[in-house]
C-alpha cells in the first residue's frame, strides 16, 4: 500500500520520546479503555495504487457512462444536467493544484487567486440571472432552492410557498423534505399543456413563488404572469433558470424576478452520476443582506492594491451561529471556479451558439418526431431546448430498450407527476453536442422500439 | 534556529510562501471585441435563425456579454491567478479543525475516469452498477469506521449532514409521537451546529464547557429534560481534547430520551482507535474532505455522509443503493420505510465519494490506524515545541490539533492572535484558524495533520516561535512590531474587510 504519512520508524520513536512516550497507543490515554476497539478496523489491507486502479477499471467496465461515436450512450438525457462539450483548456486549468487543494479564503493575502476567479463568476451569473448580486456557489440546483425560498420567506414573513409543478421534481422533493425543519408550507401548482397554471391559485397572501425558465418539462413559461401573481400575493418571484437559456432567452432579472437559482453543472462540469454539481443564487440588491452562502467583493490593500475578500461575513453561521440565514459553510467553489473558466472559453460569441445549437437540435428532432404518427408531444408550449414525448409504451421501458441500442434515451417523467398527463412521458434534452446524424438514427431507434 | 529534535541526516522542510507582486486584471479587462477561443462539434442541423426556433416575444434584445478573449489570454490569466493561492500542494495548511491534509493523486485520478465521471445521473440501475458498487462499498466501510449501522451519502457537505442529521432526530421523535423543541449545543461548538439546530426547527441551548475544556456535566443535568430531542458534540472537541466523559454524558441523554449527534468534523485522529457508535452515538456525519482526502476545491466540493445506529436507519434519505436482495441484478435502490425524503437532487457529491472510496482502498485498516497515530503524534509534538513561548490553555494532551492563545504575548508586547497568523504567512505556511473556538481568548488552532514530516513541522514550530520573539524584541526596542502589519511579501497585503463591507462591489459590473 502507498503510504502518504511521512514519518520512518526513527521519526517516530524520536517524536514519541521527545513527549515522554513509549508507544503510539499512549497518545490515547485519554480515551477510556472500555470503549476502544479492539482489534483493528473491520476493513481489508491498503492496496497499491496499481491494483486499485485495475479494481476501478473492472467496477467502472459496469457502468454505461454517455459518449460520441460509439464510445457510450449518445446522451438525450438533462432534466439539469446536460452533455456539453468540457474542453481541454478548462480541464487543464480548473485542474490546477492551486485551485483544486485550497481551503475556503479565510487569509485573503494569500487566496486572492480563488477569490477573483469567484469575483468573475458572481459577474458571469449576475449577467445570465439579470440580477447584481451573485454568491459564490451552493452545493446543487436543489440547494439553491432551498436556500432561495429561505430567504423569501424571512423576507416576506410568510411561510406559504407556492412551487409550480415545473420545477426539476428532485427540487421539489429536497424541499418538502428541508420543509420538514422550517415548517414552512409548500403548495404545488399544477401545469396545463406544459405551463403553469396561476390561475388556480386561490388565498391572498404568501412568501413566494417559484417558476421555472425554461421549466422542467421544456416550456418557456411566461414570467410576467408569475410576477403579476407574486404582486398580488406580496411575495417574491424565485425563478429556477436554465443559464444557458441566457444565449438567446431574455435575462429572469429583467423579466421580473427578485431571487434566480439554477443549476450550473452545464458550464464546464462533467455529468459526474449527478455531483459534485453547481448551485448559484442571484438576487436583487435590496435582498443582499439576507444572502446565503459566501460573497466575494473588491476593495483594496494597505498599499492601496485592488484585492477581493470574502464580505458581508455578518450574515454567516460562524458568527451568528443559530441567528444565522443559513447553515452553509463548505459549498462548491472548484466548481465556480471551472465556470468562470468555462464562461471565459464560450465568450460572448459562445454562449449564444451553445444556447442556440440546443434549440436548433431539438426543433430538428421535433420536426422528426412529427413525422411518426403513433407518437405525440406532451404539450404543445414553445420551447428552448426540452420537449416531451408521449409513446405507445411507457417511457421508462422506452429507456432500457434504448440503452441496448446505445442511446440514453432521456428521463421518463415519474416521481413528480403522479397522476398527471404527463406521467411515464419521455423528457429529452438537446445540447450543442448533438448532430443531425446522431438525432435521425435516434428518432429511428426510438420508433422501432416503442412502435411496434 | 538549529533544530536538535531532529534526526541525524533529516530532509528540509516542505513548505513555500507565494510569489507575485503584480495585480492581476480580471478576464474582463482582457476582452477584445471579437475574440474568442470556443470552438463546437459539427452538427450539420440547419442553422435556423433564432426567431424560427422562439417566439420573438421571448428572445433577449441584446447579446449577452461574457468576455471576449483568446484561448493564450485564458490559459495565462488564470495560471497566473493560481500563482496567488496557496494551497496543500504548495506547502503546510495547519488551519484547524479542517483537516488540510495531502490529497493523493491517484484519488484525483479515479475521479477522472470516464466510466465514472460521464455517467448521467439519471441512467437506469442496471446500467451503473459499478457506481452503486462503490457507493454501497463506501457506506459499509463508513459504517464500519463509524461503529453504526447505516449511511446516507447524500449530503453534499458538514453542515448539509448536520441538517440531514437533525431531520432523522425529527423524524424519529415525531414518529412516537414525542414533541421534543431542543437541541443541547457546547460553546465549543462549530457555527454550522447552531445554526443548523435553526433549520432543524429547534431551539439551541448552550452548555459550558469546565475547567478541563470538557462538556459541563452538571450543567448539561441541568439543562436536559424530556423536552430535549438530542446534543450535537464534537469529539474530540475544538480544543483537540477527547471528552473523556463521553459515556456519562451519552447515558444522561438517552436516560431523556434524547439523542446524541456526532460532528465528524475530528474525526481525523480517532481512526481506528475509538468509533462514534461505541461513545453512544445515534447519528454522525463525516466530511469527507477532510478526514477522508478529498481535496476541498478552494472551498469546495465536500461530502457529508450521515451514519446512524440501527433504530434510525428506516428514517434515513432515500432512494438509496443497497446490495439488491431479489438477485437479479447486484445492487439496487431503495427508498427506507419511513424515509425523511431526498436531501439531494441526486446521489450526492458522487465524484467526491468515489475519491473517498479511493482513499480508504489504499489505505486498508492498518494505513487509516496510521493516519491517526501520527495526526496526533504530531500535534503534540507540535504542541510540546510551543511550551513556555504561548499560553496553553487547557493543558492536557491533544488528539489532532491543539489550540493554543496569544494572550500573555499580546498583554506583554500587543501582538494578536491575528497578527501571528497573518505573519506566519510569509514562513511558508498557511495561517493556523484564528479566534476559534470562542472559549479562548486569542486562540490559534493548529491542525497539522499526519501528512506533514516532522522537519516540516519543526519549522512551522521554529516560525510561531521566531514570531514571538521577535515581537518581544520590537517591544522592548519600542519599534513598531513586524507582525502588526504583516504580510508584505504576499501578493497583496492585509486588506480593508470594512471598506468591502461599506462599499459592495461584487462583481465587475459593480466596479463603475
Amino acid at each position: 500500500m502507498p503510504d502518504f504519512v511521512p514519518h520512518t520508524r526513527e521519526d517516530m520513536d524520536r517524536m514519541l520520546k521527545f513527549l515522554g512516550l513509549n508507544s503510539t497507543d499512549e497518545l490515547f490515554a485519554s480515551i477510556p479503555a472500555a470503549i476502544r476497539l479492539a482489534g483493528g478496523l473491520d476493513l481489508e489491507s491498503g492496496l497499491s495504487e496499481a491494483d486499485v486502479a485495475v479494481e476501478l477499471a473492472t467496477i467502472g467496465a459496469a457502468n454505461l457512462a454517455t459518449g460520441t461515436g460509439g464510445t457510450g450512450l449518445v446522451c438525450f438525457a438533462g432534466g439539469g444536467a446536460y452533455d456539453h462539450e468540457v474542453p481541454a483548456v478548462t480541464r487543464a486549468l480548473a485542474g490546477r493544484s492551486e485551485f483544486v487543494t485550497a481551503y475556503t479564503p479565510y487569509q485573503p493575502e494569500v487566496a486572492q487567486g480563488v477569490l477573483e476567479a469567484l469575483f468573475e463568476y458572481q459577474t458571469f451569473i449576475s449577467r445570465i440571472s439579470g440580477l447584481p448580486i451573485s454568491n459564490s456557489s451552493l452545493y446543487d440546483g436543489s440547494a439553491a432552492l432551498v436556500e432561495a425560498v429561505n430567504l423569501a420567506v424571512a423576507e416576506t414573513g410568510s411561510s406559504r410557498v407556492l412551487v409550480s409543478t415545473g420545477i426539476h421534481p428532485r427540487w421539489r422533493s429536497v424541499l418538502a423534505t428541508f420543509a420538514k425543519g422550517t415548517g414552512h408550507q409548500i403548495e404545488a401548482v399544477r401545469l396545463i399543456d406544459g405551463v403553469t397554471d396561476w390561475a388556480s391559485v386561490t388565498g391572498n397572501q404568501a412568501g413566494c413563488v417559484v417558476v421555472g425558465y425554461p421549466n422542467y418539462v421544456g416550456a418557456i413559461e411566461s414570467l410576467a404572469s408569475a410576477r403579476s401573481l407574486a404582486d398580488r400575493l406580496g411575495a417574491l418571484l424565485v425563478v429556477c433558470q436554465d443559464p444557458v437559456s441566457a444565449g438567446l432567452l431574455k435575462s429572469p432579472g429583467t423579466g421580473g424576478a427578485d431571487v434566480v437559482v439554477g443549476e450550473a453543472q452545464a458550464f464546464g462540469t462533467s455529468l459526474s452520476f449527478g455531483g459534485p454539481y453547481l448551485g448559484f443564487l442571484a438576487c436583487a440588491e435590496r435582498l443582499v443582506r439576507r444572502l446565503p452562502g459566501r460573497l466575494v467583493g473588491e476593495t483594496v490593500d494597505l498599499t492601496g492594491k485592488r484585492s477581493y475578500v470574502t464580505t458581508l461575513r455578518a450574515r454567516e453561521q460562524d458568527i451568528r451561529r443559530e441567528r444565522a440565514s443559513s447553515n452553509v459553510c463548505t459549498n462548491e467553489t472548484l466548481m465556480a471556479v471551472t465556470a468562470a473558466i468555462q464562461l471565459g472559453w464560450l465568450g460572448t460569441a459562445g454562449i449564444r451558439e451553445i444556447a442556440i445549437a440546443g434549440a436548433r437540435a431539438a426543433n430538428y428532432a421535433r420536426k422528426r418526431f412529427a413525422e411518426i404518427p403513433e407518437i405525440q408531444f406532451a404539450t404543445a408550449a414553445p420551447m428552448f431546448r426540452e420537449f416531451t414525448l408521449r409513446l405507445p409504451i411507457a417511457a421508462s421501458e422506452t429507456i432500457d430498450l434504448l440503452l441496448e441500442e446505445g442511446y440514453l434515451a432521456g428521463i421518463a417523467l415519474k416521481e413528480g407527476y403522479e397522476g398527471t398527463d404527463l406521467e411515464e412521458t419521455l423528457l429529452l434534452a438537446f445540447t450543442e453536442r448533438r448532430t443531425k446524424e446522431e438525432i435521425d438514427h435516434f428518432v429511428a431507434a426510438v420508433r422501432k422500439v416503442a412502435v411496434r | 534556529m538549529t533544530q536538535p529534535i531532529l534526526r541525524p541526516g533529516a530532509g528540509r522542510a516542505s513548505s513555500a510562501p507565494l510569489v507575485g507582486n503584480e495585480s492581476e486584471p480580471t478576464l474582463f479587462e482582457f476582452s477584445s471585441p471579437g475574440r474568442r477561443a470556443f470552438s463546437l462539434r459539427t452538427t450539420a442541423i440547419p442553422a435556423l435563425r433564432a426567431d424560427e426556433l422562439i417566439p420573438a416575444e421571448h428572445l433577449r434584445p441584446d447579446a449577452l456579454e461574457l468576455a471576449e478573449v483568446s484561448e493564450r489570454d485564458l490559459v495565462g490569466h488564470f495560471t497566473r491567478l493560481a500563482h496567488r493561492q496557496y494551497s496543500v500542494d504548495l506547502g503546510a495548511y495547519p488551519l484547524g479543525s479542517c483537516t488540510m491534509k495531502y490529497n493523493p493523486k491517484s484519488c484525483d485520478e479515479a475521479a477522472a475516469l470516464r466510466s465514472f465521471a460521464s455517467v448521467h445521473p439519471t441512467t437506469p440501475v442496471h446500467a451503473v452498477q459499478g457506481w452503486l458498487q462503490v457507493l454501497v462499498e463506501l457506506e459499509e466501510a463508513l459504517c464500519k469506521i463509524t461503529g453504526m449501522a447505516a449511511a446516507t451519502l447524500q449530503p453534499a457537505a458538514g453542515a448539509a449532514g448536520e441538517l440531514t442529521g437533525l431531520l432523522l432526530m425529527r423524524a424519529y421523535h415525531e414518529a412516537r409521537g414525542d414533541n421534543r423543541t431542543r437541541v443541547i449545543i457546547p460553546d465549543s461548538a462549530h457555527g454550522t451546529n447552531p445554526a443548523s439546530v435553526t433549520l432543524g426547527g429547534y431551539e439551541v441551548t448552550t452548555v459550558g464547557s469546565d475547567g478541563r475544556g470538557f462538556v459541563n456535566v452538571d450543567q448539561l443535568k441541568g439543562a436536559l429534560g424530556p423536552d430535549v430531542a438530542g446534543i450535537m458534540l464534537t469529539n474530540p472537541n475544538t480544543l483537540g481534547l477527547f471528552e473523556e466523559d463521553i459515556v456519562e454524558v451519552a447515558r444522561l441523554v438517552h436516560e431523556v430520551g434524547g439523542l446524541l449527534y456526532y460532528d465528524g468534523a475530528n474525526l481525523n485522529p480517532i481512526l481506528g482507535v475509538v468509533r462514534p457508535g461505541d461513545m453512544g452515538f445515534d447519528i454522525v456525519h463525516m466530511n469527507l474532505h477532510k478526514t477522508f482526502a478529498t481535496p476541498h476545491g478552494g472551498g469546495g466540493p465536500g461530502a457529508g455522509p450521515v451514519a446512524v445506529s440501527p433504530r434510525l436507519a428506516d428514517y434515513l434519505p432515500g432512494p438509496r443503493p443497497v446490495r439488491d436482495r431479489s438477485g437479479s441484478v447486484g445492487f439496487s435502490l431503495e427508498l427506507p420505510p419511513h424515509s425523511i425524503g431526498r436531501v439531494h437532487s441526486y446521489y450526492g457529491n458522487a465524484l467526491v465519494l468515489l475519491r473517498a472510496w479511493t482513499y480508504i482502498r489504499l489505505n486498508g485498516a492498518d494505513g487509516l490506524r496510521r493516519v491517526a497515530d501520527m495526526a496526533v503524534l504530531n500535534a503534540n509534538w507540535l504542541r510540546e515545541r510551543l511550551r513556555g513561548v504561548y499560553d496553553f490553555p487547557y493543558d492536557r494532551p491533544v488528539m489532532h490539533e491543539c489550540v493554543i492563545s496569544v494572550s500573555t504575548l499580546k498583554r506583554t508586547t500587543g501582538m494578536r492572535a491575528l497578527d501571528v497568523a497573518k505573519r506566519l504567512l510569509e514562513f511558508g505556511f498557511h495561517s493556523p484558524t484564528v479566534y476559534f473556538p470562542l472559549i479562548v481568548d486569542e486562540a490559534l488552532m493548529i491542525e497539522p495533520t499526519e501528512t506533514e514530516s516532522p522537519e516540516t513541522i519543526a519549522a512551522l514550530a521554529d516560525a510561531l516561535i521566531d514570531i514571538a520573539r521577535e515581537a518581544e524584541r520590537e517591544h522592548a526596542q519600542g519599534t513598531q512590531l513586524t507582525s502588526s502589519h504583516a504580510p508584505t511579501s504576499t501578493p497583496v497585503q492585509r486588506v480593508d474587510e470594512a471598506r468591502a463591507a461599506r462599499r459592495l462591489v461584487s462583481t465587475y459590473d459593480a466596479r463603475h
